[in-house]
């Protein structure tokens, strides 16, 4: 596939700003800044990469606990997101989601979920709305591996494929179910084996390698676009760190962990722009000195938000005071 | 004109249905079979199969992909085929559509309607008789609809349907034959509006749904026997209209709550704890419930028949503050 220089190079800006941004939120988390629970994505930028390039403004994303990187890649504001995960009135959810439900509908953007595995139906629902209202719009379903043992995956995978609506089904298979290994939760080799079960393609592919994902997704995409119905793609990748900031992921095997830090998918990519020559080592420390100075601005800008006033409590429950 | 409940119904939705193109129906067997109830019944022929949706039997799709397609702009009716099976897609209903609102900082609406018959009295047993309908009045971000006639269910639901939050219609399956006077064409009633079915000054019950026909009958017994009971169904759980509630309780200065719930947990101990922290003054005998018994719902006909509350029942409760 031919991709332009200027897709190249935005996947790479991506990916090192999701790193940094992470990064940023770990380190904040560590120091108390940020409340809650913390699901870093560390390790699987190369994903949001390269799936959020293959998807256009009005399509609909339904994501996981473990998400920021989409947000980022679809677009999302970061400082609001980043006040979002400080609590602050100037977040994206106004500071009532947190990291772990945070949406952004002017974007598409139906949500992180909390709960693992209810996002199939929701976005398998917002599926079913672009097919209704005869636009050209898709939706994406962003999963884990550990999530796809749930009920609900079933369900609506059958439903999108008997109904050939516009989604993608993507699981993000970063190695572990919070501290079980995908050896010991899931029957099959792959996720993807289960796509034989509803008729659909499925595929697995390197999830660290960034224009593997986006020709993936993109195939997949047009698929949905052209009213041929639902994929299951699975990405394989690797968690960095443990399920949650502050879990020290003793289950990890030290040197399985040590094989996949190499196989890091941003220098990987980094290394293959400058031997082909579509990027210069100045050009790729301008993306990581840009990211650094968006992620520095959104910390201040977080930092500087004021908290919500308490009022704020009782607002947005419904449409109106009850 | 003269209209059964399950008419009343049909009639609301088919008015729904030819108003706004968004307004489409999902659910198991409402489609050629019209619903198990016959609720649904020709609407398939009248509207096609893009607005009438068969589903397969998969609950959690069914409720959580119209928390997606509300998100997304539609204004999905589902249908649950018996209250009991609340219990498979809870979470959809619980985590999803009643907190999206709220966690995405009041920046989606979930317009979705969910109608689930509720009562015993047809020998199902325990598995699909239940009434649950105090179950997700614990729920903040959910609205609750109980109508007891024809003419509130068609106004009731009218209303439902415009409404930008999701919305739990309960409908009794004891009452779908019964017949009534329903006002033509649009007609709503405003959520959260109590009405007196029946004006009394010794007494009021607070009760809905069939409870509301029984207390009615018991109401022309006790009066017959010198004692004028007031009849004051809320109609709506949620929003509560606690002002009538007391108002009459203000005037009666007795209050009888009857509901065909389990005594334990039922929303009768809510509006009886409402009455004597706001209400206490006016009361001067104890609050009495009636209620079904902290049992599962039998099979055989002579203990379901024990098992509902009877005309007996709460005209024994009535006397008693005498």
């Amino acid at each position: 596939m031919d991709i332009q220089k200027k897709q190249l190079l935005e996947f790479y800006q991506q990916m090192v700003t999701i790193r940094i941004f992470e990064s940023r939120v770990c380190e904040l988390f560590a120091a108390g800044q940020i409340p809650g629970f913390v699901h870093s994505s560390l390790g699987q930028e190369a994903i949001a990469a390269g799936v959020m390039a293959c998807v256009e403004k009005d399509d609909k994303v339904g994501l996981h606990h473990r998400s920021h990187g989409e947000m980022i890649a679809k677009g999302a504001d970061m400082n609001k997101m980043m006040a979002e995960l400080f609590g602050k009135a100037t977040g994206t959810c106004k500071g009532k989601g947190g990291s772990m439900h945070i949406a952004d509908m002017d974007l598409g953007i139906l949500g992180a979920n909390g709960i693992l595995g209810a996002g199939y139906a929701i976005a398998t629902g917002a599926a079913f709305a672009c097919q209704y209202n005869e636009t050209k719009d898709i939706a994406l379903c962003l999963f884990g591996d550990g999530q796809s043992n749930r009920g609900p995956f079933h369900e609506s995978l059958n439903v999108a494929a008997l109904w050939k609506l516009p989604i993608v089904f993507i699981c993000e298979n970063n190695g572990f179910g919070l501290s079980n290994p995908v050896k010991e939760h899931l029957a099959t080799d792959c996720v993807s084996d289960r796509a034989a079960a509803y008729g659909i393609p499925g595929v697995t592919v390197d999830g660290n390698d960034v224009l593997a994902v986006y020709e993936t997704t993109l195939e997949a995409v047009d698929r949905a676009r052209k009213g041929n119905g639902p994929s299951l793609l699975e990405f394989t990748t690797w968690r960095w760190h443990g399920h949650f900031e502050g879990d020290p992921a003793v289950y990890k095997d030290a040197q399985e962990q040590e094989e996949w830090l190499k196989k890091d998918p941003i220098p990987r990519f980094a290394k293959q722009l400058l031997e082909q020559k579509n990027a210069t080592q100045a050009e790729l420390d301008e993306m990581q000195a840009k990211g650094e100075a968006l992620v520095d601005a959104a910390v201040k800008f977080a930092e500087e938000s004021p908290w919500p006033d308490v009022s704020e409590l009782f607002t947005d429950v419904y449409d109106r005071q009850m | 004109m003269q209209m059964t409940y399950a008419e009343a119904i049909r009639d609301a939705m088919r008015v729904e249905l030819k108003r706004d193109p968004k307004v489409y129906l999902a659910g198991e067997d409402i489609g050629v079979f019209g619903g198990c109830f016959g609720v649904t019944a020709g609407l398939l022929d009248e509207f096609g199969p893009k607005r009438i949706v068969d589903t397969p039997i998969s609950e959690n799709f069914i409720v959580g992909h119209a928390v997606g397609s509300s998100a997304c702009g539609l204004r999905p009716i589902v249908e649950i085929m018996f209250n009991d099976f609340i219990a498979v897609c809870f979470d959809e209903m619980c985590n999803q559509a009643a907190k999206v609102r709220y966690m995405f900082g009041g920046k989606a609406d979930v317009g979705m309607v969910l109608r689930m018959p509720i009562g015993a009295g047809i020998g199902a047993a325990a598995q699909h008789s239940q009434s649950l309908e105090g179950l997700l009045t614990h729920i903040p971000g959910l609205i609750s609809v109980i109508p007891s006639t024809p003419a509130d269910a068609k106004g009731l639901l009218i209303s439902a349907i415009r409404d930008d939050n999701p919305v739990i219609f309960y409908e009794h399956k004891q009452m779908y034959g019964m017949p009534g006077e329903v006002p033509e064409g649009d007609y709503t009633i405003p959520i959260g509006k109590a009405d007196i079915k029946r004006e009394g000054s010794d007494v009021t019950i607070v009760t809905w749904s069939w409870m509301v026909q029984k207390s009615l009958a018991a109401a022309e017994k006790l009066a017959a026997e010198g004692i004028n009971a007031e009849v004051l169904d809320p109609r709506t759980l949620i929003p509560l209209d606690k002002e009538a509630i007391l108002k009459s309780v203000a005037k009666t200065g007795k209050l009888v709550i009857v509901h065909e719930e389990v005594k334990t947990s039922g929303f009768g101990g809510e509006i009886a704890a409402i009455v004597s922290e706001e209400g206490f003054d006016y009361l001067d005998a104890p609050i009495k419930r009636v209620a079904a018994p902290d049992t599962p719902i039998p099979f055989s006909p002579a203990l379901e028949q024990a098992y509902i509350p009877s005309e007996e029942k709460i005209i024994e409760a009535v006397k008693a503050l005498f």
